[in-house]
C-alpha cells in the first residue's frame, strides 16, 4: 500500500504540471480581460493538431514544433481576441464574452472535424511512451518533461509580468482597466497581446494533453473545460502559479483516492473545491481584494 | 467587481448547458433523389459529436450505405428510402428529444437505433410510445432488455455474453499453462461492466485469481492512474471494460510506460474499430490485441464481403478499417427491411409480431432470430485479435474462420 501511495504522489504530481500547461491560459486571460474563456478546451485540442500535423505531416518533432505552433497560437489568440471579443462593449459585456467564446469553440471544433474527422488521433515519439527507473518507480519521460515545461512556463509568465513594461501594464490594466488607460496604457492592445500570450501557452498544453492522452478528437475539449475552470477557480482567479499549485493538488488527491475508489477520484477534487472556497472565496492564491479596488 | 464575477460564473453554466442543447438539435440528412411515389422516411439519431461520435458517424456511414444499396435496387415496396439523422451529442436526455422530433414532426415511417446501450435504453422508450418497431445494433446491455419493451430488436450480439469465447479457451488449457492471475479494470458504463463482471465471476472458479477490480468513471479524461495501478499488480491477463479507443489506448501507453506487458489483454470495445484503433496505438502495439464482438471485416459472408467492399470503394482504407459499427448499422437496415417487405408496409405493430414470429433473417453479421425480449438468440460471440496490421477472428479456435491465436500477447513494439 505504501509503495501505491508514493506512486500516485508521483504520478498526480507529474500529471498535475500537464493540467497547469492548459490552464495557465486560462487564467492569465481571466486576470486581463475579466472574461473566462470557455473556448479554452478546444483551443488545448486545436494545440495538439497543430502539433500531430507538424509531427505526421513534416516530422518535427513534438518539442521542436513547439517553435511553430507557440507563434501560431499567439496569432490565433490575437485574431479571437480581435474579432470576437474587442468589438463587445456594455455592462452586458461580460456575458455576451461568453457566448462569443462559445462560437469560436464551436467554430473551431466544427472546423477540426471538417478537416480531421471524428477518428482519435495521438501524438507519438519515442518519449511519449519510455520512462525512466527512479526510487523503484518508472516515471514517464513525458510526464517528466511535461513538469519541467510547466515550471518553466510559470516562471516565464512571472517574468514576463513582474519584470518586464509590459508586465507593468498589464498588472495596471488587471487592478483597473480605466486608471490604465489614464496613464497612457493602451489597453486594448495590452488585451491582444495577453490573449495572444494565454492561447500561445495553450499550445504547450495542447502538445502535452495529446502525447499523454489515449486519443483525442475534435470533441476532446469538452471534457477538459470543466475540469480547468476548476482549477483556476481553486488557485485563484489570475492567479498564474495558483493555477500550477491547483493542478497539482487536484491531480494528486484524484490519483491517491483511485487507490481505493476510482469512483470517488474525481468527485473528492470538487469536494476539495468547495471546502476551500468556503474558506477563502478568493481560491488559494487569488487576489480579490486588490483586484476589487 | 465580485458580483459579476459570481455572475460569470453562472452564466457561464448556463451558456454551456444552453449551447449543448443547441449543439444537439443540429440535424442532417440523407436522402435519394425524387421519385413520383413518396420516399419511406426512417429516422435516427446518431453521436455525430461527443464521447461517441466516432462510433455515431460510423454508424451513419453503415445506414447511409444500406440506403444507397437498397435505393439502388429499386428502393422498399417500390419506394426509396430516405434518412433523417438527427444529432444527439452523445446526450441519453438528447436522444430522448431526437427520437420525439422524428416522430411528431418529420413523421418518420420507421426508426433505426442510436449507438451505444446508454442512449438505445431512452431511445426505445420513444419509440414504444408511439408504437414504432425499434430495431437496433448497439442496444446489447441488460439495460436495454430490462424494460421488457416488445419493440426493441438488437440485431447484434447480447452484451454481456460476449467474453463467453475468452472464458471457454482459458477453461480448454491444461491448469498449468491458465494465467495465474488477473485485473478487471472497467469503465461505468452498461456495455462495458456487466460482460467484465461476468468473465471475473467465471474466471475465479477456475483458479484465477483477482488482482485488481474496479470500475471507473467513464468520464475520466485521465487513466494513467488507474493504469498504473494495475500495472503494479503485475497481473497476468487484463480484462478491459472499455468503451472506446482512447480508454484503451491509454491503458496499453501507461502499461508500456511502466514495461508492463500481460500475456493476455483484451478490451471490451476499442480494437474492433479498425484504424481508428491502430492509428491511435500503432500498428506494432495492436499486436495481439484482443476485442470480443460477433463481426470482422474477414466475416465469411458473401453479403458482408460485398458491403466491406463497398465501404473501402467509398471511403478508402482497408478491409481491416472498417469498423464493426458499420456492419451493426447495415445489419439494422437489412432487418428491417425484410420486416417491411414481408408485412408489405411500415406499420409498427405488424413489424413488431413478425420480428416476434421466430422467423430466422440475414444479415451481414449472420442470421437474426429475435427472442422474446428482442434479443438475437441466433448471434455468436467470436474474439478478435490483431495480428501483424490484420484483424482476425482467434476464437472459438475451432470456428470457421478462426486462425491461431497469438498467446502470449508480443512485447510492445510501437
Amino acid at each position: 500500500m505504501g509503495r501505491q501511495i508514493y506512486e500516485a504522489i508521483a504520478d498526480g504530481i507529474l500529471d498535475g504540471g500537464v493540467y497547469a500547461l492548459m490552464a495557465v491560459g486560462l487564467t492569465l486571460i481571466f486576470g486581463v480581460l475579466d472574461i473566462i474563456n470557455i473556448a479554452q478546451g478546444i483551443l488545448v485540442v486545436l494545440g495538439a493538431y497543430l502539433s500531430y500535423v507538424l509531427s505526421v505531416h513534416l516530422h518535427i518533432d513534438l518539442f521542436v514544433g513547439l517553435l511553430i505552433t507557440v507563434p501560431a497560437m499567439f496569432v490565433i489568440g490575437v485574431a479571437i481576441q480581435w474579432l470576437f471579443i474587442r468589438p463587445l462593449r456594455g455592462r452586458d459585456r461580460a456575458s455576451m464574452s461568453l457566448l462569443a467564446a462559445y462560437a469560436v469553440a464551436l467554430i473551431i471544433e466544427g472546423l477540426l472535424y471538417r478537416v480531421f474527422g471524428p477518428n482519435y488521433v495521438v501524438l507519438t515519439a519515442s518519449y511519449v511512451t519510455s520512462s525512466v527507473h527512479l526510487f523503484g518507480f518508472y516515471l514517464p519521460d513525458i510526464y517528466l518533461y511535461g513538469f519541467a515545461l510547466a515550471v518553466a512556463c510559470v516562471a516565464a509568465l512571472y517574468l514576463l509580468l513582474y519584470r518586464t513594461r509590459f508586465g507593468r501594464s498589464v498588472r495596471a490594466t488587471m487592478q483597473d482597466q480605466m486608471a490604465a488607460r489614464l496613464i497612457g496604457i493602451n489597453v486594448n492592445r495590452v488585451a491582444a497581446v495577453t490573449f495572444g500570450i494565454g492561447v500561445a501557452v495553450t499550445a504547450v498544453g495542447g502538445m502535452m494533453f495529446g502525447a499523454t492522452s489515449g486519443g483525442f478528437n475534435p470533441n476532446s475539449g469538452y471534457d477538459l473545460i470543466s475540469r480547468l475552470l476548476a482549477i483556476i477557480i481553486l488557485g485563484g482567479l489570475g492567479s498564474i502559479g495558483g493555477a500550477l499549485a491547483a493542478a497539482v493538488f487536484m491531480t494528486t488527491a484524484e490519483a491517491l483516492v483511485d487507490i481505493w475508489s476510482p469512483d470517488w477520484a474525481v468527485v473528492v477534487f470538487y469536494v476539495a473545491l468547495v471546502l476551500v472556497l468556503a474558506i477563502r472565496p478568493s481560491g488559494l492564491f487569488g487576489r480579490a481584494p486588490a483586484r476589487a479596488q | 467587481m465580485r458580483s459579476n464575477r459570481a455572475r460569470l460564473l453562472s452564466l457561464s453554466a448556463a451558456a454551456i448547458l444552453a449551447a449543448s442543447v443547441a449543439a444537439g438539435c443540429s440535424s442532417s440528412s440523407s436522402g435519394t433523389g425524387p421519385n413520383a411515389k413518396p420516399p419511406i422516411l426512417i429516422g435516427a439519431s446518431l453521436s455525430l459529436t461527443g464521447d461517441f461520435s466516432t462510433d455515431g458517424q460510423a454508424y451513419e456511414r453503415g445506414y447511409d450505405l444500406w440506403a444507397h444499396d437498397v435505393n439502388a435496387s429499386g428502393g422498399l415496396l417500390g419506394r426509396k428510402v430516405k434518412l433523417v439523422i438527427l444529432n444527439d451529442n452523445s446526450s441519453p436526455t438528447q436522444v430522448d428529444t431526437n427520437y420525439t422530433d422524428l416522430i411528431t414532426v418529420h413523421h418518420v415511417d420507421l426508426t433505426f437505433g442510436p449507438f451505444s446501450s446508454l442512449l438505445t435504453a431512452p431511445a426505445a422508450e420513444v419509440a414504444h410510445r408511439y408504437g414504432y418497431a425499434f430495431v437496433e445494433g448497439a442496444g446489447g446491455a441488460a439495460l436495454v432488455f430490462s424494460e421488457k419493451l416488445p419493440n426493441v430488436f438488437d440485431v447484434s450480439l447480447p452484451v454481456a455474453n460476449e467474453l463467453d469465447p475468452l472464458v471457454d479457451w482459458i477453461k480448454s488449457m491444461p491448469a498449468s499453462q491458465r494465467p495465474a492471475t488477473a485485473a478487471y479494470p472497467m469503465a461505468d458504463d452498461p456495455f462495458a461492466t456487466p460482460q467484465v463482471q461476468r468473465a471475473q465471476s467465471q474466471l475465479e472458479p477456475l483458479g484465477i485469481k483477482t488482482k485488481y477490480s474496479k470500475v471507473f468513471p467513464e468520464e475520466v479524461p485521465d487513466y494513467a492512474p488507474n493504469a498504473d495501478l494495475v500495472a503494479a499488480t503485475g497481473a497476468q491477463m487484463v480484462v478491459l471494460g472499455s468503451t472506446d479507443v482512447p480508454t484503451v489506448a491509454s491503458f496499453m501507453k501507461a502499461f508500456e510506460q511502466q514495461h508492463y506487458n500481460p500475456k493476455i489483454f483484451i478490451a471490451a470495445a476499442g480494437p474492433d474499430q479498425g484504424g481508428a484503433f491502430t492509428s491511435a496505438v500503432g500498428t506494432g502495439n495492436a499486436n495481439g490485441m484482443m476485442v470480443p464482438d460477433a463481426w470482422y471485416p474477414g466475416y465469411p459472408n458473401a453479403s458482408s464481403q460485398a458491403m466491406v467492399k463497398e465501404y473501402v470503394a467509398k471511403y478508402g482504407g482497408t478491409a481491416s478499417d472498417v469498423n464493426a459499427d458499420v456492419a451493426e448499422a447495415y445489419s439494422v437496415g437489412q432487418v428491417t427491411a425484410e420486416a417491411v417487405k414481408a408485412t408489405g408496409g411500415t406499420t409498427g405493430s405488424k413489424i413488431i409480431s413478425y420480428l416476434h414470429s421466430g422467423v430466422i433473417l440475414a444479415s451481414v453479421q449472420g442470421p437474426v432470430k429475435f427472442n422474446s425480449l428482442g434479443e438475437n438468440v441466433k448471434a455468436i460471440a467470436f474474439v478478435f485479435q490483431w495480428q501483424d496490421g490484420k484483424f482476425v477472428q482467434v476464437l472459438p479456435a475451432a470456428a470457421t474462420g478462426s486462425v491461431a491465436i497469438i498467446n502470449p500477447k508480443p512485447a510492445w513494439s510501437g
